[in-house]
C-alpha cells in the first residue's frame, strides 16, 4: 500500500502540467537545457508545495495559487518611463526581450534566448532542491530575458533598470548578471504591468572582487498578479552588495532571496518595505549562507499592513562552520494598522563556527501615540498625523541607501502607495 | 483669553485624580507662571490644554477664547492658536525636521484659510528663526529632534513656537535641562514673542527662568488646585522659603 499517494493534482497544477506539454515546442534551448526542463516540471509534477514543507509553512502555495492563466501571445506591454531619469532602461515586454539594447560602455547585453538556444545557460538552471518551486517553474518555462556582463572595473555613472512588464497571461524570464572586479554598478529590478498574470522571475547575480552593487526590486503587481520571484547571489572577496526590495503589490507574491558569500570581506546588507493592502498575501524569504570567515551582513525589514492583509518574513543566517568572524544583524519591523492584517516572522540562526556576532529581532507595532499627540499638537490632523509617521516608519530604510537620486525615486513610489491606499 | 474653571481631570488609564477644582484666568498679552512642588499637576495641566486622550476631563471647563475647548481634538486646539512647548519633546525618526516644520506651517494656514507658503518664504522665515535662537540648520535636516541634546530640544520646540505664531502658549518647564547660556537664548527667543495679543503659562519648577521671563501673575500648584496667587514676588518668596509655608496656609 502506497502510503504516500499524491492527493489529487489542483487545477492550478493540472494548468502548469498542461501548458507545459503545450508551450514544449516553442521554448527555446538546446539539449541540456530542454533536459533541465524536464526535470522542473517532474518537481512540479510531484505538487506544489504546501504548509506542510518548511520553508512554504507560511505561504502554502498548493492552496493559494489557486487558478493559472493561460499564455496569452497577444498581450502587449508597453515600456515606462525609469524610476531614475537618465537610467539604461532594457525591458522585457510580456516576457519577450527587445532585441534594441541601450549601448553603454563595458556592459554586454544578451537576449536571454540567445543563451537557452546555445546552451550556454544550463548549467545555472538547476532548481535548489526539491522544494524550490519556484526554481522549478521557472526552469520549466523560461523563455527570454537578459544576460548582462558588467566589464571588471566599469563604474557606472547612472543605473540600469531592467522592466519586467507583463500584459496578462504567463511570463517566465531570466535575468543573470555578473558584475566584474571592482566594477561598480546601480541596478533597478522593475515588477509590474496590469493584468492578472502569472509571472515567475529569476535574477542571478555574480560580484567578482571588489565590486559593488545597489540593486533595488521594486515590485508593484497589479492586485490580480501572482508574482514569483528569485534573487540569487554570489558575492565574492571584498565585495559589496546592497539589495533592496519593496513589495508594494500583487496578489499572491513570494520574493525568494539565496545569498551566498564567497570571499573574505563580502558585504551583505538587505533592506525591505513591504506596503501590503487589499486581500493579498506577500511574503520574503531569505536564506543568507556566510560561508568564508570575515564576511558581514545586516537585514532591515520594515512592513505597514492594512486591510486583510497578510505578509511573511523568514530570514535564515547559516554560518558555516569556517565563517569565523562572521558579523551578522537582522531585524524585522511590522506597523499593523488593522485589525484584519497579519504578518508571521521567522527568524532562523544556524551557526557552526564558534568566533561569530549573530544577532536578530523582531516586533509587531502600531503608532505610538505619543508621536502622534506631538503631530497632532502641531496642527497636523490626524489622519495627515498617521500618514506621516507611516510613511516615516519605511521611509527610514529607504533614507539609508544615501543616494540622493534614488532615494528620491524611491520615496516617489513611496508616496503613489500612499496616494492609492492612504 | 483664557478661563479654567473648576477643573477636575484624572488619568484615563487607572482613574487616579490628577487636577481637583483648578480656576485660572489669564488675559490676553499676560506671563503667568505656574509653580509648584513636584506631582502638583503642573504637567498635567499643561497635557490637557494640549488634548492628551490619557487624562479625562470630569467636571469643570476649559474656555479659551469664551468657547470651550473640550470637545476640540488636539489638532484643532493648535489650528486654533493654542501652543505647548513639551517637557520631554518626542523624537520621531523617519519624520524630518523641515518637511515637518513646512506641514505643521501649512496645516495652520490652511485651517486659517490661507495659502501654503512658498518654499523660498518658508526657507527664509525658518532660517531667520534658526538664527534668533542661535540654531545651526544643519541641525534641521536631522529627523525631529533625533539626537538632540536636551538642550537642543527645548530650543526646537521655541523655533516651532515662532515659526507657528500661536496665542496661547504653555510652556512646561521649558528650562529644564538648559544651561545658562541657552536658558537665555531660549528666554530672549519667547521676550521677543511676547504681544498685547498673545498670552503665556509658563510652568517651572524653579525661580531661575522667571528672571528671564517675567512674569505678571505667579500661581502656586498644588494637590490639582491653585491654592496661592501673586505677582513676580510671590516668586522671590518660594525660592527663599520653599512651598513648606503657602501650603501651610492654604491648608
Amino acid at each position: 500500500m502506497n502510503m504516500h499517494a499524491q492527493p489529487q493534482r489542483t487545477p492550478a497544477e493540472t494548468a502548469l502540467i498542461d501548458a507545459f506539454g503545450d508551450r514544449l515546442s516553442l521554448l527555446p534551448g538546446d539539449g541540456a537545457v530542454m533536459l533541465k526542463r524536464d526535470d522542473a516540471i517532474e518537481t512540479i509534477k510531484h505538487g506544489l508545495p504546501t504548509r506542510r514543507v518548511e520553508s512554504w509553512h507560511y505561504t502554502d502555495l498548493r492552496r493559494l495559487l489557486n487558478t493559472v492563466p493561460d499564455f496569452d501571445p497577444a498581450a502587449m506591454a508597453k515600456a515606462i518611463a525609469p524610476i531614475v531619469e537618465g537610467s539604461a532602461v532594457v525591458s522585457i515586454l510580456n516576457g519577450k526581450s527587445d532585441a534594441k539594447v541601450p549601448v553603454l560602455e563595458g556592459v554586454t547585453f544578451q537576449r536571454l534566448s540567445e543563451k537557452l538556444i546555445d546552451g550556454s545557460i544550463a548549467p545555472g538552471l538547476d532548481p535548489y532542491g526539491s522544494d524550490d518551486a519556484i526554481g522549478a517553474l521557472n526552469t520549466a518555462f523560461v523563455a527570454d530575458g537578459y544576460f548582462i556582463d558588467i566589464a571588471d572595473g566599469t563604474k557606472l555613472e547612472k543605473p540600469i533598470e531592467l522592466q519586467n512588464l507583463q500584459a496578462g497571461g504567463q511570463t517566465h524570464v531570466r535575468l543573470p548578471v555578473r558584475v566584474g572586479a571592482g566594477a561598480k554598478a546601480v541596478i533597478v529590478e522593475r515588477q509590474t504591468g496590469d493584468g492578472a498574470a502569472l509571472s515567475s522571475s529569476v535574477s542571478q547575480i555574480v560580484l567578482d572582487e571588489g565590486a559593488e552593487v545597489t540593486w533595488l526590486v521594486v515590485q508593484e503587481q497589479p492586485e490580480t498578479a501572482t508574482h514569483l520571484a528569485q534573487f540569487k547571489a554570489h558575492i565574492g572577496k571584498n565585495a559589496k552588495l546592497t539589495l533592496f526590495v519593496m513589495n508594494a503589490g500583487g496578489k499572491l507574491v513570494r520574493q525568494e532571496i539565496m545569498v551566498r558569500t564567497t570571499g573574505e570581506g563580502a558585504d551583505f546588507k538587505l533592506r525591505g518595505i513591504n506596503l501590503l493592502a487589499g486581500d493579498t498575501h506577500t511574503d520574503v524569504t531569505m536564506v543568507l549562507d556566510h560561508a568564508v570567515p570575515h564576511t558581514t551582513s545586516t537585514e532591515v525589514i520594515r512592513n505597514v499592513v492594512t486591510g486583510k492583509a497578510r505578509g511573511v518574513f523568514q530570514g535564515r543566517i547559516n554560518v558555516h562552520q569556517y565563517a569565523q568572524k562572521t558579523n551578522a544583524k537582522m531585524a524585522c519591523n511590522t506597523l499593523l494598522l488593522s485589525d484584519d492584517g497579519e504578518f508571521s516572522t521567522k527568524p532562523e540562526l544556524e551557526i557552526f563556527a564558534d568566533d561569530v556576532i549573530c544577532g536578530h529581532g523582531a516586533t509587531v507595532t502600531e503608532i505610538d501615540h505619543d508621536h502622534l499627540f506631538y503631530l497632532m499638537a502641531r496642527g497636523v490632523d490626524e489622519k495627515s498625523a498617521r500618514g506621516l509617521l507611516v510613511k516615516a516608519f519605511v521611509a527610514e530604510v529607504i533614507e539609508e541607501l544615501e543616494d540622493e537620486a534614488i532615494v528620491e525615486a524611491l520615496e516617489a513610489r513611496l508616496d503613489d502607495w500612499f496616494v492609492a491606499h492612504g | 483669553m483664557l478661563e479654567i474653571r473648576n477643573l477636575h481631570a484624572r488619568i484615563v488609564d487607572d482613574g487616579t485624580e490628577i487636577i481637583r477644582g483648578l480656576n485660572l484666568t489669564v488675559k490676553a498679552g499676560e506671563v503667568a507662571a505656574i509653580m509648584g512642588p513636584n506631582g502638583s499637576g503642573k504637567s498635567t495641566l499643561s497635557y490637557i490644554l494640549a488634548g492628551r486622550e490619557d487624562y479625562e476631563v470630569t467636571e469643570g471647563d476649559i474656555l479659551y477664547n469664551g468657547q470651550s475647548i473640550l470637545e476640540m481634538d488636539p489638532a484643532e486646539r493648535a489650528t486654533s492658536g493654542i501652543f505647548l512647548a513639551f517637557q520631554y519633546p518626542m523624537e520621531i525618526p523617519g519624520v524630518a525636521t523641515m518637511e515637518f516644520l513646512k506641514v505643521a506651517m501649512n496645516e495652520q494656514r490652511k485651517a486659517r484659510g490661507e495659502e501654503p507658503l512658498k518654499i523660498p518664504e518658508f526657507l527664509k522665515r525658518v532660517k531667520e528663526a534658526a538664527a534668533s535662537l542661535s540654531m545651526d540648520m544643519a541641525m534641521l535636516k536631522r529627523p525631529l529632534n533625533v539626537g538632540f541634546s536636551g538642550g537642543e530640544k527645548k530650543r526646537a520646540e521655541i523655533l516651532q513656537m515662532k515659526l507657528l505664531e500661536p496665542k496661547l502658549c504653555v510652556l512646561d518647564e521649558t528650562d529644564s535641562g538648559l544651561d545658562i547660556d541657552a536658558l537665555k537664548i531660549v528666554s530672549d527667543g519667547v521676550n521677543a514673542l511676547r504681544a498685547p495679543d498673545r498670552a503665556f503659562l509658563v510652568i517651572t519648577h524653579y525661580q531661575r527662568l522667571l528672571e528671564h521671563i517675567v512674569p505678571d501673575t505667579v500661581h502656586v500648584l498644588y494637590k490639582g488646585q491653585v491654592i496661592k496667587s501673586g505677582d513676580k514676588s510671590l516668586a522671590l518668596d518660594l525660592e527663599a522659603n520653599g512651598y513648606a509655608g503657602v501650603i501651610g496656609e492654604a491648608a
